[in-house]
């Protein structure tokens, strides 16, 4: 009907690469969740669309957890960097440097 | 190529798009609200793959509830603009592309020996209630254990942002 499965693939695929390289590239500790929630929301795409090729709920229903691992991976990771913030007054991941002697 | 199809494109490029902005902002105020566009284009997606329950919690989980969250701590810890710092581009976004490039080609590599390539996607949707069902009915256990982990992550949201009397002594020390 809609389109091939391929190009649901595809796009699932790209969002993930793209949260992926902001992950990987930025130095801003809110940006590097903002990677992971991009990554984490390309899984749930792609567990959609196999969910609609398959004919199968198990993937929708997994995706509710994907959701909630999102959802408490966001509320520590946050608390994480307020915590950080408190501590050394920045966000940037290259301050962090006390350990380095 | 159906309405659906014409729709399904529409959104992925707004998708795209939208992503590549969030992903390159150097402000992350700005790359946060280009991510709620992104995630809204997201919601009518899984609609148009029978999976409207989900399009909601997309919706109110995702582009309301995480978003927001973002947004407050970005406007509580008044972060700015992230400052360009020399030798950025050789140390930060190199290990990036080369990362997206290795992934994408094994993304094509994969795709390319897929025998099923013009197989449609099939027309169907789930209803909220046979959604519930399938959940309590198969993952009754799982269930149980993603609350356990949202408590767990209450407590431990808690512990990390109380104000703690052994962390304001370090306030003010030099990094």
């Amino acid at each position: 009907m809609i389109v091939p499965y391929n190009h649901l693939l595809i796009l699932a695929s790209l969002v993930f690469i793209m949260g992926a390289a902001c992950t990987v590239a930025r130095r801003n500790l809110i940006m590097i969740l903002v990677g992971v929630e991009i990554m984490l929301n390309a899984a749930a795409l792609a567990f959609i669309a196999g969910s609609l090729q398959w004919r199968h709920l198990g993937g929708q229903a997994f995706v509710i957890f994907v959701f909630t691992v999102a959802a408490a991976e966001v509320a520590v990771g946050l608390a994480l960097i307020v915590h950080l913030y408190r501590r050394t007054g920045s966000v940037l991941a290259d301050d962090y440097s006390e350990m380095k002697g | 190529m159906t309405i659906s199809g014409l729709i399904f494109y529409v959104l992925a490029i707004i998708i795209l798009v939208a992503t590549l902005l969030a992903i390159t902002r150097r402000n992350p105020m700005h790359a946060i609200v280009y991510l709620v566009v992104s995630f809204f284009a997201m919601a009518p997606l899984f609609y148009l793959l029978g999976a409207p329950f989900l399009a909601l919690l997309e919706i109110i989980i995702y582009a309301g509830a995480i978003m927001v969250l973002f947004l407050f701590i970005v406007m509580m810890l008044n972060i700015g603009a992230t400052p360009f710092a020399t030798g950025q581009w050789l140390r930060q976004w190199f290990p990036a592309v080369i990362l997206s490039a290795v992934s994408g080609l094994a993304m094509v590599v994969l795709l390319w020996l897929e025998p099923t390539e013009q197989a449609m996607v099939p027309m169907a949707m789930a209803s909220p209630r046979v959604l519930g069902r399938f959940v309590y009915q198969r993952y009754w256990f799982a269930v149980e254990i993603a609350s356990f982990l949202l408590f767990v992550a209450l407590v431990g949201a808690y512990y990390l942002g109380r104000k703690g009397a052994k962390l304001e002594d370090t306030h003010d020390r030099p990094l």
